[in-house]
């Protein structure tokens, strides 16, 4: 078999018309130096190349996947609301709704250890050890029956997994199956008989009928593309002196507010604020300053929060502060799985940040 | 039914005439009939007061009026909104630049904050000098420019299994077009050497992204000196912080997903890398359980953009603008036909401009529609004489659950009040 498509080897299809012709180098850029390289060329191979040194084990990998994915993916692998399933879906492909894992779908394992390696824990990409990788792929292996709970997965064992699905794919063949026989221009008669409607729209009206349509201001529009957040902040800001008749003022400093803006950017995969908020991975944050712990309506928290809550804990400056810190140091057995806000100056503005949402 | 749009109406009696039967017309019509239009016959604010000044709006944007042509997304598609998408309103727009502003986005991590001044990208693997640029040496390289549309593999995924969404917004809104301004990768490639990497034939390159998904692709070494380009600049300006600024991949043709966004690094290799984006994404399974990888080419499809359910005819019978776009990513469109019965009859429609190889065209057919029902479809023809399916036709050979690739002919019905509605029909 070819390895590339027949179409690809033919003339190509197109060029750039105004391509530039060069004739020779022009010397620019800088050669990069191997640390630079080995800092990004993290690319691992089927056939296990490029795979760094270490080693993990099934029950390392259970401890592991617990803090750092079972929060999206489920304590077994098997997904929480709509993240990924990791395991399961055993010959299911030919189904009407095949389930596609790790486990009955992917056809190599170095892409799952890539892939975990470079991009997950989804908000916080980049900080696992190559040992915790090796964990958490090893026991993604056993949760999907494929290795038994003594395996150690290392760059010697890797190619002793062979995933299922393998030999579940071919080269994209539409060359051969469809394009010779999607040619029929017909202009009249094409059909028998009176045409029938078969299915009507299953979502009728618009999907976003929520949706509030009015239009949209100049102000908020200016900003949209590039930082709608300035939009928000500046508002909560404005509003801050109003709100002193009412209550007992918070003072804002809208320079932190925005810093803590930022610093969200690492919580928002779980945690949503504003108008529009809802309970995600995590629950809702509006109010959270000041609030008693446990008490968003419709969030399922885990024991230990619902102890702490029954005990009267309230996310005060203080509580929050050291939870943010070191989130499982500070309550053992959180979901909240979190690595922690590692300089005070970040912990500061998030707190700026999450009070002037809690106005 | 008629394609004729002369004879009726375009007289200004017949037009009064004409109007004043006509329910939805009749407040206006009225006035204008005893004592003429108000908004003509008198003075109005905007025409004796000042408007606003030259330092009012530094970077403009669209009138508040239009604040509902919009990127959208269907909240209950994805997870959460950052491994997500939204959808282009292509249903509003006409011509074929896709305003960034509006272009849909699809994120893996979300669309990350990244200056110029902190943007390298490298080039590494089996060249002769691994290099490093910053963003001010690939303004420096001799440039290229052209318009390219970029579909996502995903676009009308929904709509295997039956008409699901209402609105040519959501079930093809995942393209965009715009005219880029960037370096060649062939240029940046030649710049590191590629005789270290020998017979090109079967080599391959790797991109991947700066943000934390990475969204690596391995493309074939001859796709990408053919026609692939590094941009930074799309539709004149600079690339939104949305679409990958300051530099993203451009792949002609091929999936959105392969144009990787604030593309940092570059590999020459002997192998394809196999990474999440080109297995357990991106690849389309079959009927009988095995599934298609490398599929990278989008194949010429088209959809009627208005009328279609966002856009309900509105003004009643009579002269008609029936409108859409065409695309292919393995060539340049050379007619698109339109059917109003379902596919039965089928008339050319006219192209604005010839088309563009893997650009969008937009069509034309203007009708004189005599108030009944039709089942909207638009057919599109590319140059290799590839004639756009059915779905009953792409079904035949790959089943229910491909997920990616629908290039399937849309229909739409428009019943006699005008309204659209998302169909299947046999």
């Amino acid at each position: 078999m070819s390895k590339f498509p027949k179409f690809l080897m033919a003339a190509s299809v197109a060029t750039l018309t105004a391509a530039p012709a060069m004739a020779e180098k022009l010397g620019l850029g800088r050669t990069a130096t191997d640390s630079e390289i080995a800092a990004w060329n993290l690319d691992v191979f089927p056939d296990g190349s490029n795979l760094p040194a270490g080693k993990g084990d099934v029950w390392t990998g259970e401890e592991v996947f617990a803090e750092a994915c079972a929060v999206c993916h489920g304590e077994f692998a098997e997904g929480a609301g709509n993240w990924p399933k990791l395991a399961g879906g055993a010959d299911t492909l030919d189904h009407e709704d095949p389930l596609k894992t790790v486990g009955s779908y992917w056809p190599y394992l170095s892409t799952t250890f890539d892939y975990v390696r470079r991009s997950m824990p989804f908000g916080a990409a980049g900080t696992l050890s190559d040992d915790d990788t090796y964990a958490i792929v090893a026991y993604i292996l056993y949760s999907n029956d494929l290795v038994d709970d003594d395996f150690v997965l290392s760059k010697e064992t890797f190619l002793d997994v062979e995933l299922p699905n393998a030999e579940g794919f071919i080269v994209d063949d539409r060359a051969e199956t469809e394009y010779g026989s999607f040619t029929n221009r017909c202009m009249s008669d094409c059909k028998p008989g009176t045409v029938e409607v078969i299915t009507t729209v299953v979502f009728p009206g618009d999907p976003n009928s929520g949706f509030d349509a009015t239009p949209i201001s100049q102000a908020v529009m200016g900003t949209a593309a590039a930082t709608p957040a300035e939009a928000e902040v500046t508002e909560a800001a404005a509003e801050a002196p109003a709100a002193e008749e009412a209550a007992p003022a918070m003072e804002l400093d809208a320079e932190l507010v925005a810093k803590g803006e930022k610093v969200f950017k690492k919580c928002k995969a779980c945690h949503k604020v504003g108008d529009k908020a809802k309970n995600g991975t995590g629950p809702i944050l509006n109010g959270v300053y000041g609030r008693e712990a446990g008490t968003v309506d419709g969030f399922k928290y885990s024991k230990p929060m619902l102890t702490a809550a029954e005990g009267g804990l309230v996310w005060d400056e203080t509580e929050l502060s050291g939870y943010l810190a070191n989130p499982r140091k500070y309550m053992k057995g959180t979901k909240m799985s979190f690595a922690g806000l590692k300089k005070d100056k970040d912990i500061a503005a998030i707190l700026e940040f999450l009070k002037s949402h809690s106005q | 039914m008629s394609t004729e749009t002369k004879g009726t109406g375009t007289s200004r009696r017949g037009f009064l005439k004409g109007a004043a039967a006509t329910g939805a017309a009749l407040g206006a019509a009225g006035a204008a009939r005893a004592e003429g239009d108000p908004l003509i016959t008198e003075v109005q604010e905007w025409a004796s007061g000042l408007g606003e000044g030259v330092d009012a709006t530094p970077y403009g944007m669209p009138i508040e009026f239009e604040g509902d042509v919009v990127r959208r997304n269907v909240e209950w598609l994805t997870a959460d909104t950052i491994s997500s998408i939204n959808f282009t309103p292509i249903h509003a727009l006409d011509g074929t630049i896709t305003p960034q502003g509006c272009a849909f986005e699809r994120h893996h991590s979300g669309a990350i904050t990244l200056k110029k001044e902190d943007y390298r990208l490298m080039i590494n693997g089996l060249v002769d000098t691994p290099l490093v640029f910053t963003y001010d040496d690939l303004e420096r390289f001799p440039r290229a420019q052209q318009t390219f549309f970029l579909e996502c593999a995903a676009n009308t995924g929904m709509e295997w299994a039956g008409s699901q969404l209402n609105g040519a917004q959501y079930t093809h809104g995942m393209i965009h077009n715009m005219e880029y301004t960037g370096v060649t990768l062939r240029t940046l490639l030649e710049e590191a050497g590629l005789d270290a990497a020998g017979d090109l034939k079967d080599k391959w390159v790797y991109v991947e992204g700066a943000d934390a998904s990475s969204n690596g692709r391995s493309i074939p070494m001859e796709k990408a000196l053919d026609d692939c380009m590094v941009a930074f600049k799309a539709n004149g300006e600079a690339l939104r912080m949305e679409h990958g600024y300051p530099v993203r991949l451009v792949v002609p043709g091929w999936e959105g997903n392969m144009w990787v966004k604030w593309l940092r690094r570059i590999e020459v290799m002997d192998k394809p890398v196999e990474s999440r984006e080109e297995t357990s994404k991106y690849t389309d399974t079959l009927e009988d359980g095995t599934s298609r990888k490398w599929t990278w080419a989008m194949d010429a499809k088209s959809v009627v953009t208005s009328p279609s359910p966002q856009m309900p005819i509105k003004h009643g019978k009579g002269p008609l603008v029936i409108t859409g776009l065409a695309w292919s990513g393995r060539g340049a469109i050379t007619a698109v036909d339109v059917s109003l019965d379902g596919g039965v009859t089928w008339q050319e429609a006219r192209l604005a401009e010839p088309g563009k190889p893997m650009a969008l065209t937009r069509f034309y057919l203007d009708i004189n529609w005599d108030g009944s029902e039709m089942f909207l479809q638009s057919r599109a023809m590319d140059d290799t004489g590839y004639v756009q399916p059915t779905k009953a036709q792409l079904r035949e050979v790959r089943g229910l659950n491909s997920i990616y690739h629908n290039n399937c002919i849309q229909t739409w019905h428009v019943n006699a009040n005008g309204e659209a509605n998302n169909v299947e029909v046999s």
